[in-house]
């Protein structure tokens, strides 16, 4: 986030786009709603009729894919109403003209056809956004899982620059990140490109840095994404595996394709503290201890590095995660030691610039907002408040780009996928809770159009058919789907909805598209 | 806005306009005994058990819902306020269960301590009391109305932050309860149970079902770490009691303050569970079998030795992961370009 969370609440705007608040980030949403009950105007744009959509003043239910004409043509409102924000862009930004071009065919009617929102609700969205004091723009995988992820983000962030919605208090553009640790992972340069600290792998300077600091050699080739590496393992050019804490053979996309993938190794490894659909398919499994049994540090998603603390000892022989992973490479030849986790925070603290002034016992009341760069500095709440990490902000021209697979004849529905409120990604926790008894399996909700056609009911079983696999399910006759779309989370095992789901990807980040694939539905 | 004086048992103290008796008592480190305030919510001044006498006043104003005025006189614990209180406790006790030995809310009971402090049993006001049964209809939330007070802090909680409005207050007189809509319970009132009604209830009413008999408030250890959730970053305190966690709660400070999901809050039952694993498996004959740690090690380095020496290091591919700690990432960064010299490190970050 270029924000905080504190700071939604003083919102005057919310534009909230493929973000499923209340279930996925239930304390976020509650930010929303002291926003609303001061005043604020929530637009929300997700194809479902989310309890967030339900809460908006203004929902935008866009064609599943659309976001980039929807973004582009408020850009061309606001630029034809002369609603931006000349100031700004005049002094903080760059590619003004380019951006211009980009949005000018997006008239809104023409926005209308792609999105299926009425051309008024566009021109109606856009003027609020660009002329209330202070706009935050949310965001969540809705935007991003998709082929054109990379470029829906950058129109969204075109959108902020040129109403100058970015750089103050109650601003910005916020993804709000999923994962406990994802941003953390991130930073910490669990990327093929990057090493901690977002410096390129591939930048030499950056490297000799590291390579002195570890005493030995990088490769200097920026390495493959999870997709990729799916894909070479396939191709026989991966052999071997090491997966810690991840359940790929659930979460991810073309979900057939990854079991492949991982059978074709030579070996694997999976680290874990549950035998796990992926860890059944290892060669070695190595049990890790969980989050209460260890010491350590995760970052969320505004960037605060905040503190784990062990509560009780690890489970039976299991290890926290750098035990093993220090022993493996002491095994390996290349011994790694450490006294406590605090050790090893410290020598990626003097690697990682934005790390480089938090230390455990700064984080000892509370956490701290990267960038941090000095022992005396306080974090930062908000980026980009001067200027921008690159200097001056640039816009992007981005053109719409329609999904990888939309319905037909064979496969006449599309099929969005999700999180629930009560279960977390893949189960593996959640369904080993008293969680599980409140929402003991998954649904496949089915639009009151749909179901009438297909002659189903609530409660019906059904086969839910791609071109890359079919999962069994129940239906539940919902209002929160459109009429041609069906949805499902991801989290139950027995209803991999992942085998279904297209692998077709971003080429700029690689990104899945999870959020649209066609399918067809047979009774059973 | 212009500041005001006065003074609290005879200790001056000046606070801005607008401040309420309890708040401008509270910076002078007096504690006036209170149940249905709360200051996250709306003021309320239904309990009536923080009343103060204000010299020259004929009644006794409720602290938390009148703000103080120029040269005010307040005395928090004068002969009257504390015959007042102890009449408001022994009606309070008269229609609650005499059920502390078992209570759940038992050590952390605000009714409890109040009674404690200013000698109250129950009896004084014998009379009809309520036989609701326990409703504990869903795996996290039981309520028992037949403690409940009516500080309608739960109500309020529920409607001002949660947003959700599940619960109410119904019926009248002595017949007035907290209900769900038709009284039908929390699982079919649309409760996403977050848990912040037990969180701010201050009696034995609403409590937490996974907790029963796992422990008393004093038995616990309470650890704050962050909740291995979403990306949030909750901070949330694991009790412990003899090496196990019975149970968690929001750490009261934080991006949540008070708050939690429902995962957060309620969702900690996999530390323990029977399936994690506990012994390396390695493969053999096609089956995992249990083996020590060094022989799962050995094998770890023999086959990832075998395909380094033959393919190279870019023949190996690693899987981080958004679950794990910052320095676990780090360290699977280095093993993984440093060690095993291959760049193909990544994880679930686009999931």
């Amino acid at each position: 986030m270029t924000n905080s969370i504190d700071e939604i609440a003083g919102a005057d705007l919310i534009l909230a786009i493929g973000t499923n608040t209340t279930e996925a980030h239930p304390v976020i949403s509650l930010r929303i709603r002291r926003a609303i009950q001061r005043g604020a105007v929530l637009v929300v744009v997700d194809p479902r009729k989310t309890e967030l959509a339900e809460l908006a003043h203004i929902h935008l239910q866009i064609k599943p894919g659309s976001d980039i004409a929807l973004l582009n043509s408020m850009a061309k409102v606001i630029l034809d109403e002369n609603l931006w924000d000349k100031e700004f862009v005049e002094s903080r930004c760059e590619g003004f003209e380019e951006l211009v071009e980009a949005v000018q065919g997006y008239t809104p009617e023409l926005a209308e056809e792609l999105t299926g929102i009425p051309a008024d609700s566009i021109r109606q969205a856009a003027r609020a956004y660009a002329t209330v004091g202070k706009a935050t723009l949310l965001y969540t995988m809705g935007l991003t899982q998709h082929v054109c992820g990379t470029d829906n983000v950058l129109a969204a962030a075109n959108l902020a620059l040129l109403c100058g919605q970015i750089g103050r208090e109650s601003t910005g553009i916020n993804p709000l990140r999923g994962q406990n640790n994802v941003q953390g992972a991130c930073d910490m340069g669990a990327l093929p490109q990057f090493l901690a600290g977002y410096q390129p792998v591939a930048d030499e300077t950056c490297r000799k840095k590291f390579s002195e600091a570890w005493g030995g050699p990088i490769p200097d080739q920026p390495g493959l994404t999870v997709g990729e590496m799916m894909q070479a393992a396939i191709r026989g050019s991966i052999k071997g595996m090491y997966i810690v804490g991840e359940n790929p053979v659930i979460s991810d996309a073309d979900a057939n394709h990854v079991e492949k993938a991982l059978n074709n190794l030579d070996f694997l490894v999976v680290q874990d503290i549950f035998l796990t659909e992926t860890a059944k398919l290892a060669d070695v499994v190595l049990p890790a201890a969980s989050f209460a049994e260890k010491d350590g540090t995760f970052t969320n998603t505004e960037r605060r590095v905040q503190r784990v603390r062990q509560a009780v000892q690890p489970i039976g022989n299991s290890k926290a995660d750098w035990q093993i992973i220090c022993a493996l490479a002491e095994a390996l030849g290349l011994p790694m030691r450490y006294q406590n986790p605090e050790e090893i925070f410290n020598e990626m603290a003097a690697l990682t610039p934005s790390y480089a002034g938090i230390r455990y016992e700064r984080l000892e009341k509370e956490g701290i907002q990267w960038p941090c760069p000095a022992a005396d500095h306080p974090g930062t709440s908000i980026l980009h408040q001067e200027k921008f990490v690159r200097g001056k902000g640039k816009f992007h021209a981005v053109a719409y780009l329609p999904p990888d697979e939309l319905p037909d004849r064979q496969f006449p529905l599309v099929l969005n996928t999700g999180r629930r409120l009560f279960h977390y990604h893949t189960g593996s926790m959640t369904l080993r809770t008293d969680l599980r008894e409140i929402c003991p399996t998954e649904q496949l909700d089915v639009s009151v159009h749909d179901a009438q056609c297909l002659g189903l009911n609530q409660g019906d079983r059904v086969k839910v058919i791609s071109r890359r696999g079919e999962v069994e399910m129940t239906v539940r006759i919902s209002e929160t789907v459109p009429r041609g779309m069906v949805f499902a989370s991801f989290h139950f095992p027995e209803a991999a909805i992942n085998k279904l789901t297209n692998h077709a990807r971003c080429p700029k980040s690689n990104i899945p598209e999870l959020k649209v694939c066609a399918v067809r539905i047979e009774k059973v | 806005m212009s500041d005001i004086t006065c003074t609290i048992n005879d200790k001056s103290v000046t606070v801005p306009r607008g401040t309420t008796i309890l708040t401008a008592a509270a910076m002078l480190g007096i504690d006036i005994p209170t149940f249905c305030h709360d200051p996250e919510l709306s003021r309320y001044g239904g309990c009536r058990i923080c009343v103060v006498e204000v010299k020259g006043w004929g009644q006794l104003p409720a602290s938390c819902v009148t703000e103080v005025r120029e040269g005010m006189e307040v005395y928090t614990e004068s002969e009257k306020v504390l015959e007042a209180r102890r009449t408001i406790l022994e009606l309070l006790l008269a229609n609650h269960p005499d059920d502390c030995l078992t209570c759940e809310k038992t050590g952390a009971c605000r009714l409890q301590e109040y009674a404690y402090r200013y000698g109250v049993r129950k009896g004084a006001f014998p009379g009809a009391c309520h036989a609701y049964p326990v409703e504990a209809d869903n795996p996290f939330i039981m309520r028992d109305m037949n403690k409940c007070i009516l500080c309608g802090k739960c109500v309020r909680v529920c409607s001002e932050v949660v947003g959700r409005s599940v619960i109410d207050f119904s019926f009248r007189g002595f017949h007035a309860k907290v209900a769900t809509p038709l009284d039908s319970g929390l699982l079919n009132a649309g409760c996403v149970f977050c848990g912040s009604c037990v969180e701010v209830c201050p009696v034995g009413a609403l409590t937490e079902k996974q907790r029963i008999g796992k422990g008393r408030p004093w038995e616990l250890d309470s650890v704050t770490t962050t909740c291995p959730y979403c990306g949030v970053g909750c901070q949330i305190n694991l009790l412990v009691k003899e090496g196990r966690v019975v149970g968690a709660n929001a750490a009261g400070h934080g991006v949540n303050g008070r708050h939690l999901c429902v995962k957060g809050r309620y969702g900690h039952g996999f530390i323990h569970h029977p399936e994690r694993l506990t012994n390396p498996l390695v493969r053999k004959n096609g089956q995992l079998h249990e083996v020590t740690w060094e022989e799962a090690i050995q094998e770890v380095v023999r086959r990832f030795g075998r395909i380094k020496q033959e393919y190279g290091g870019q023949a190996i591919g690693v899987l981080a992961s958004a679950r794990i700690t910052n320095e676990e990432n780090y360290l699977l960064n280095k093993l993984a370009r440093l060690v095993l010299g291959t760049n193909h490190i990544d994880h679930c970050a686009r999931l």
